[in-house]
């Protein structure tokens, strides 16, 4: 139990509705960059203690999981929220000295900031239906940053988005009332838990195929991607330079987490034969598209499509090594993605224009913002010793492992292609003569103000490629922890024994799967044996309890807000004893 | 399975097929509306996710020997219809705004940028 896992949540929360009260912009500005900081600080420490401490864990109004709202922060979350708030303060940054003043008006600092609470809350969630409320206000904030300006291209491509996105968002519902009706229990320790107790006869299949497709809708894996690139390249830049970082790799953590935790039955079907194909047309897919582009930006948005194949395809190979691979992918994407579309910005405010046709010899004019971007370029293809590099070799490493050579091939073959890409950007838009107009100097204030935001996340990807070592022990680690399924469960339940709550998985008959569906086959819980009632309906003690013991319970519920939250309810026996069924 | 359950299995099956009808359609009100009424039908058939169940309100010290019913589903609808509604005033506002903008409410006068 520690307070700090819902800080990253809290803090952009209380940040963004305190902002809608002040319409003065150095306020807003000022206040926004406070709290990026803040929250660089706060998730720091996050990650710091999750390091040394284990998983932590948040039990809101202190009631124990698996009932009330829990949030759990492991290696692979505060990695994420830490590199979302290295981005976010870059992006606010860089809005300060790039937004046109009409669009910064218009409440973009308050809803940046409740994205900022959607994506962290995303991260953080230890439960599936809290999963999707993060996931709508997430997507509600990014509905209105897309809008800002209400250009009508924007109004137009956010339309798409936003219904695209809602029917995937039904969907989610659909998933979430199947794994309800299922397992009866929507966390996700619980859901784990469960899962691996008991046989649901193909069930599962069903509901990870659905999930495949929400989860694939929100990080736009091809076929699902259409919304994407054009939405991408309407938003005003910032808002897109995040989106692109950090948006679609929300959805990559939620297929992270629910395919190494939950939908692991049938992990040929579901990894193999779906994941691992979507994986690889992703890549190629989203590559073909970014080299047939000519404009900056929606060269960058097809190719976050490429690279969300790369960590599909870590996904799929679902190796140790793999999902290493793919906590390094992410990390490395959210911070060196949003520095390709900030280029694109600093481009746009310097020649007016993103179509890389109408501009040209950045490079003589603009000198330090063409460096910033060749390097983000390199790291982009994964050219040591920029992080890109390690997190590639990481994967192409774990193919081999695997003896995917295939795979790995089309890998390194869709890398060229990301070079072709990148090398194209830069021979149009920063070599040759100096063409197009030049309305920002390389002296102003804005400009160093924008290339000092650039500069931050460069840093941050050349820290990262320098600190391999330590990069990849942490993920390694990150990778054990998400494939440990046993250890998720620990964490966030601790000692919480489903048959002291009458609630063992066939306790209560669920007609889908039918009690022989559910009977209990494996030791891996420390259930007593007497009390794990197999196929059997729920011990009438359940609720014969209730009127024979009323003084009991609700003092005994009382007590227990702190009893599991320091590990063993046992100890009370006060908190066990009224819910315990009579059997025991 | 009891005849209820399947009854309400239809009508989800009656709503989503009308919002898949609607979405089809190439007027931007009916495609929105479309979009919102799965979102309701799924709702419904998160409503039944905890089953059919008849018996005592969920209360530890009720007076009854009867089974509790299961509480969950109907909190989990309540937000999804919470966050339904908001979702569909942005989507409102959002399609009149490009209706206004573009002068036309035809879906398929909506497509692509690169192609005018």
């Amino acid at each position: 139990m520690s307070n700090l896992v819902v800080a990253p949540i809290v803090l952009p929360l209380v940040t963004g509705a305190a902002l809608i009260f002040s319409r003065r912009l150095t306020v807003q500005r000022s206040v926004s960059l406070v709290a990026a900081l803040a929250g660089v600080a706060v998730s720091a420490r996050l990650t710091a203690r999750v390091w040394t401490e284990g998983v932590q864990t948040f039990y809101a109004a202190n009631l124990p999981a698996p009932f009330g709202i829990s949030l759990v922060a492991d290696l692979t979350s505060a990695a994420f929220v830490t590199a979302t708030a290295v981005a976010a303060l870059a992006v606010l940054l860089f809005s300060v000295y790039s937004l046109e003043r009409r669009l910064e008006e218009q409440y973009y600092y308050p809803a940046f900031q409740f994205l900022l609470v959607g994506v962290n809350g995303s991260f953080l969630t230890g439960d599936i239906f809290n999963l999707f409320v993060f996931f709508e206000l997430m997507l509600m904030a990014s509905y209105v940053l897309v809008a800002l300006g209400g250009r009508p291209a924007q109004l137009r491509e956010t339309l798409k988005y936003a219904l695209i996105n809602n029917v995937a968002s039904a969907f989610f519902l659909l998933g979430v009332a199947g794994l309800y009706r299922t397992y009866g229990t929507l966390n996700m320790a619980d859901l784990a838990m469960r899962i691996q107790l008991s046989d649901s006869g193909g069930w599962l299949t069903v509901i990870a195929v659905l999930f495949l497709v929400v989860f694939g809708v929100k990080a736009a894996m091809v076929p699902l991607h259409v919304w994407l690139p054009e939405s991408y390249s309407a938003g005003p830049t910032p808002v897109v330079a995040f989106f692109g970082g950090v948006l679609s790799k929300v959805g990559i953590y939620c297929l992270l987490r629910t395919f190494t935790l939950l939908f692991v039955e049938d992990p040929a079907f579901t990894h193999e034969q779906l994941l691992l194909p979507l994986a690889l047309v992703t890549m190629v897919a989203g590559i073909v598209g970014a080299v047939a582009k000519t404009d900056f930006k929606r060269i960058l948005a097809y190719d976050v499509v490429s690279q969300i194949g790369y960590m599909l395809w870590g996904i799929a190979l679902y190796t140790p090594l793999a999902v290493a691979g793919t906590v390094i992918f992410v990390v490395h994407q959210i911070i060196v993605k949003p520095v390709l579309f900030l280029c694109a910005g600093a481009a746009e405010r310097v020649t007016g224009t993103t179509n890389l046709k109408r501009m040209g010899g950045l490079l003589t004019t603009h000198g330090s913002l063409a460096a910033l971007f060749l390097a983000a370029a390199f790291s982009l293809v994964g050219v040591p010793p920029f992080s890109g590099f390690f997190g590639k070799v990481t994967l192409v490493r774990a193919a081999v492992a695997a003896e995917r050579y295939a795979t790995a091939a089309v890998a390194l073959a869709v890398s060229l292609g990301t070079l072709y890409a990148m090398i194209k950007i830069f021979r149009l838009g920063f070599w040759g003569e100096v063409f197009g107009d030049r309305r920002v100097n390389k002296d102003s204030r804005e400009f160093r103000g924008m290339i000092a935001a650039i500069a931050i996340l460069v840093g941050a990807s050349l820290a990262m490629g320098l600190g391999a070592e330590a990069v990849f022990t942490y993920a390694a680690a990150a990778a054990d922890q998400l494939l440990d399924g046993q250890a998720y469960i620990q964490a966030v339940l601790g000692d919480f024994d489903p048959a002291a709550y009458a609630l063992a998985p066939g306790a209560a008959p669920r007609p889908l799967t039918g009690p022989a569906g559910m009977a209990p086959q494996g030791d891996a819980l420390s259930v007593p044996a007497e009390s794990e009632p197999a196929g059997v309906p729920a011990p009438s003690g359940d609720q014969g309890n209730g009127p024979s013991a009323p003084a009991e319970a609700v003092p005994g519920s009382g007590v227990r807000g702190d009893g599991p939250a320091g590990g063993d309810p046992r100890e009370e026996p006060g908190a066990a004893a009224p819910v315990e069924p009579a059997g025991r | 399975m009891n005849g209820l359950e399947v009854l309400v299995a239809l009508t989800v099956g009656v709503v989503v097929g009308c919002s898949v009808y609607l979405m089809l359609t190439r007027e931007l009100l009916r495609v929105i509306l479309g979009s919102i009424l799965m979102g309701y039908g799924i709702n419904l058939a998160l409503f039944m996710s905890g089953g059919v169940q008849e018996g005592a309100p969920p209360i530890l010290n009720h007076d009854s020997a009867a089974p509790m019913m299961d509480p969950v589903p109907q909190s989990l609808i309540l937000t999804a219809i919470v966050i339904g509604l908001g979702v569909f005033a942005l989507l409102l506002a959002l399609g009149f705004r490009t209706f206004e903008e573009h002068g036309t409410s035809d879906v398929g006068a909506l497509t692509g940028v690169e192609h005018e």
